[in-house]
C-alpha cells in the first residue's frame, strides 16, 4: 500500500487547566490517503477540532501539549518541527477552514488582501500579481464580480460568501490536504449544500484530500469515502462510508445513526427522534475502561475495566468495542 | 476618508463649543470673586472710580448680556483684556500655548511609544516574567500622581544628580544648537512625568486589548497561513487592538490637560496651565474664560482626530 498522505499515530493532545489535565485528544490514530475525503464525526467536545488543529500545530502551547504520538505528513513527523518549518507547510501543503466564517476573516483588511497575503508568501509573487491571483480564486469559488469584490471587506459579504472566501484562501496554494473544521455548521441549510458542493467541485479540480470534521452524519454520508467516529478523545470506529451506515458496529455509532432525523418514516412508525442518553464524560478524569460504557445499553462488567483496543472486523472496518 | 466628513464634524463641533462656552461663562459668573476686589481694599481708589470702572467693563450687567457681549467679541477675534497683566488675552494665550502643546504632545508621543511595544509584548507572553515586570511598573506608574513623581524627579535629577534644571525658563540667552539643547533639557522632566503616567495606564489598555484580539478566530486563520508569528501580531492583531485604544487616548485628553496643569505648576512651565492657575488666583475672569475655552477646543479637536484615525483603522466605520 502506498504511503499515506497523513498518518496520525497515537496522538495525545492534552491541556493543562486550573482544574487539572484535560485529555482532549487521547490516543487518536487517523490515516488519510491522497485525494481521499475522510469524515471525522462525533459530538461537541469529542476532540475533533483539537485533532484537526494539532495537525497544523495551531494549538496554543501552553496550555496545550503533545503528550505522545506522531503526526506523519508524507512520512515526516510534524511534532518536532519548529514554527519556521511548520510555516512552510501551513497553507502551502495543508490548509484549513473553520466553523465560523463570520469571525474567521480579519475585519480590517479587504478579502483580496487576505487571500493575496497567502499567494504572495508561498508563490513568491508581487502584491499586484497576488491580487490578480486572489481575484481568480474568488472567481473559482463562484463569487460574482470577482475583480470588484476583491477590494471589499469581510463585513460586506454574507456568511456563505465568507466561507467561499475562506475556501478560496485555503485553496490558493493548491494544498494537498484541506482540513474543513465544521465548514457548514454555522450556515443555513441551503447554503450548507452549496458549500459542500463547492468543496466537492474543488476537490475534483485540484485532487486534494479533505479531512471533513462535522457532527452532521448526513454531511458525511454525502461527501466522505471513509468515516472516523470519535468519542471522548478517542477513535471508536473507522470504516468506509457504506459499511459504517450499513453495518455500524459500535453502539455509539449506532446511536448517532439512529439520531438522524428521517422524513421518510411517517409519524406513526417512529414516534420520537431517538437520542443517546447521558452526556460525554469529563475529559479531566476519564473513567477507566470504555468511555462510552456509562451511556451504552450493552455495557458489561468488562467494559468498565479496560479500554477496548481498535480491532478489524472487516477489511478497513475497525471498532473499539468488545461486542 | 472623505473631506465632507471632516467638514461636517467641524460643523457639529460649533454648537457643542457654544454650549461649553455658555456653561463656562455661567459658572464663572456664579463664582464668588471680582476682578476689582483688590481695588476695593485699596484706599487710594475712591469708590466712584471703582463703580465707573465696573460700569465701563459691563460687570454690573445681567449674566446673559455679558455672555452675549463676550461671545460676539470673541467671534470678532477680540478675546478680551487681562485685568492683571494689562495685555490682550489672545496674545497672552498665544505666548503660552506652544509650550503646553509641545510638552503635552511629546509626552503623549512618549506614552504611546512606550505603551505600544510593552503592551503588545506583555500580551503575547501573558504571565511571563516580562509581563509581570511590565504590569508591576504600570501599576506603580499610574498609582503615583504626577505631583509626587514630579517632585521625586526634581529631587533625584536636579538636586541629587544636578543633571537637569528644575525651573522651566522661557528666556534662554543662548543661540543655535545650545538654545535647542537647553530647551530639550528643561522639557525632559515634565514630559517624562506626564508621559510615563499616561504610558503606564496605556500599557494596561494595550495589553488587555491585544489579549482580547489574540484569541479571535481570524488570528488563528492568520497563523494557519504560515506567515509567521511576528507578522501575525504586527499585521493582524495590533491594528485591530488599536481601535479601542484610540478611543481611550481621545477620552483621556481632558485628563491629560488636567494633569498638564499640575505638572506645569511643579516645573514652573510657562504654559497655559500655569496661566490658568495664576488667572484664577487673581480673579482674572477674561483669561480664565479664554483658557478654559481653548482647553475645550483642544479636547474637541483631539476627539475629531480620534474619529478620523478610527475610520482609517477600521473600514467598517463608514464616514456618513
Amino acid at each position: 500500500m502506498a504511503e499515506p498522505l497523513l498518518d496520525i499515530q497515537g496522538l495525545k493532545t492534552w491541556f493543562k487547566t486550573d482544574d487539572g489535565l484535560v485529555r482532549a485528544v487521547d490516543g487518536v490514530d487517523l490515516r488519510i490517503d491522497r485525494g481521499e475525503t475522510v469524515g471525522v464525526v462525533g459530538e461537541s467536545g469529542c476532540g475533533k477540532t483539537v485533532t484537526a488543529r494539532s495537525v497544523l500545530k495551531l494549538i496554543d502551547m501552553p496550555p496545550g501539549r503533545f503528550e505522545a504520538g506522531r503526526i506523519l505528513w508524507q512520512g515526516r513527523d510534524l511534532i518536532p518541527l519548529d514554527d519556521a518549518e511548520m510555516n512552510k507547510i501551513r497553507s502551502r501543503e495543508i490548509a484549513i477552514i473553520f466553523q465560523e466564517p463570520m469571525t474567521s476573516l480579519n475585519p480590517v483588511y479587504s478579502v483580496g488582501e487576505q487571500i493575496a497575503e497567502v499567494i504572495e508568501l508561498h508563490q513568491n509573487l508581487s502584491r499586484k500579481q497576488a491580487l490578480v491571483g486572489a481575484a481568480d480564486m474568488l472567481k473559482l469559488v463562484n463569487i460574482p464580480n470577482p475583480e470588484r469584490r476583491v477590494h471589499d471587506y469581510p463585513h460586506q459579504f454574507s456568511g456563505g460568501m465568507r466561507q467561499r472566501v475562506m475556501i478560496a484562501m485555503a485553496l490558493s496554494c493548491q494544498p494537498k490536504l484541506l482540513i474543513a473544521d465544521e465548514p457548514t455548521t454555522a450556515l443555513d441549510v441551503t447554503i450548507q449544500a452549496q458549500i459542500l458542493e463547492l468543496m466537492q467541485e474543488m476537490k475534483e479540480r485540484f485532487g486534494m484530500a479533505i479531512m471533513l470534521i462535522t457532527h452532521a452524519m448526513g454531511v458525511v454520508a454525502e461527501t466522505a469515502q471513509r468515516v472516523v467516529v470519535m468519542y471522548a478523545g478517542k477513535v471508536v470506529e473507522e470504516a468506509p462510508v457504506g459499511a459504517l451506515f450499513g453495518d455500524p458496529r459500535h453502539p455509539y455509532t449506532q446511536g448517532l445513526i439512529r439520531s438522524i432525523p428521517r422524513v421518510d418514516r411517517s409519524a406513526g412508525q417512529q414516534a420520537r427522534l431517538e437520542s443517546i442518553p447521558g452526556t460525554v464524560p469529563s475529559l479531566l478524569d476519564p473513567p477507566p475502561g470504555c468511555r462510552f460504557a456509562a451511556r451504552c445499553k450493552y455495557a458489561m462488567e468488562i467494559c468498565t475495566q479496560a479500554i477496548p483496543p481498535l480491532k478489524e472486523v472487516a477489511p478497513g472496518h475497525r471498532v473499539a468495542c468488545v461486542l | 476618508m472623505s473631506r465632507q466628513y471632516i467638514i461636517r464634524r467641524l460643523l457639529i463641533a460649533i454648537p457643542s463649543l457654544l454650549g461649553i462656552s455658555l456653561v463656562l461663562f455661567t459658572i464663572l459668573a456664579l463664582a464668588p470673586g471680582d476682578p476689582f476686589e483688590e481695588l476695593a481694599t485699596n484706599p487710594a481708589v475712591p469708590p466712584e472710580v471703582r463703580a465707573a470702572l465696573r460700569a465701563k467693563f459691563g460687570l454690573d450687567d445681567p449674566v446673559w448680556a455679558r455672555y452675549l457681549h463676550w461671545i460676539t467679541a470673541m467671534l470678532q477675534g477680540d478675546w478680551g483684556f487681562s485685568f492683571v497683566s494689562r495685555m490682550d488675552v489672545d496674545t497672552l494665550i498665544l505666548q503660552r500655548l506652544p509650550v503646553t502643546l509641545i510638552v503635552i504632545g511629546s509626552s503623549q508621543i512618549i506614552a504611546i511609544l512606550v505603551a505600544l511595544p510593552v503592551g503588545v509584548l506583555a500580551a503575547t507572553r501573558p504571565y511571563s516574567l516580562f509581563d509581570q515586570v511590565a504590569n508591576t511598573f504600570a501599576f506603580i506608574g499610574f498609582s503615583l500622581p504626577t505631583f509626587f513623581t514630579g517632585l521625586l524627579f526634581i529631587l533625584v535629577f536636579s538636586i541629587q544628580l544636578d543633571w537637569l534644571p528644575f525651573v522651566y525658563r522661557a528666556d534662554i540667552d543662548a543661540t543655535g544648537w545650545q538654545f535647542y539643547w537647553e530647551h530639550i533639557k528643561q522639557a525632559i522632566m515634565p514630559v517624562m512625568v506626564l508621559g510615563l503616567f499616561q504610558g503606564a495606564s496605556l500599557v494596561r489598555y494595550v495589553r488587555s486589548s491585544v489579549l482580547d484580539v489574540i484569541k479571535l478566530d481570524y488570528v488563528t486563520t492568520a497563523r494557519s497561513k504560515g506567515i509567521g508569528e511576528r507578522k501575525v501580531i504586527t499585521k493582524h492583531v495590533v491594528r485591530n487592538a488599536l481601535i479601542p485604544v484610540v478611543t481611550l487616548v481621545a477620552l483621556q485628553m481632558p485628563i491629560v490637560f488636567g494633569g498638564a496643569i499640575v505638572t506645569e505648576q511643579i516645573f514652573r512651565v510657562p504654559g497655559i496651565g500655569s496661566l490658568l492657575i495664576s488667572a484664577m488666583l487673581a480673579n482674572d475672569t477674561p483669561v480664565v474664560m479664554a483658557v478654559t475655552f481653548v482647553f475645550a477646543c483642544l479636547v474637541v479637536l483631539f476627539n475629531l482626530i480620534a474619529d478620523i484615525l478610527y475610520g482609517w483603522l477600521d473600514p467598517r466605520i463608514a464616514f456618513r
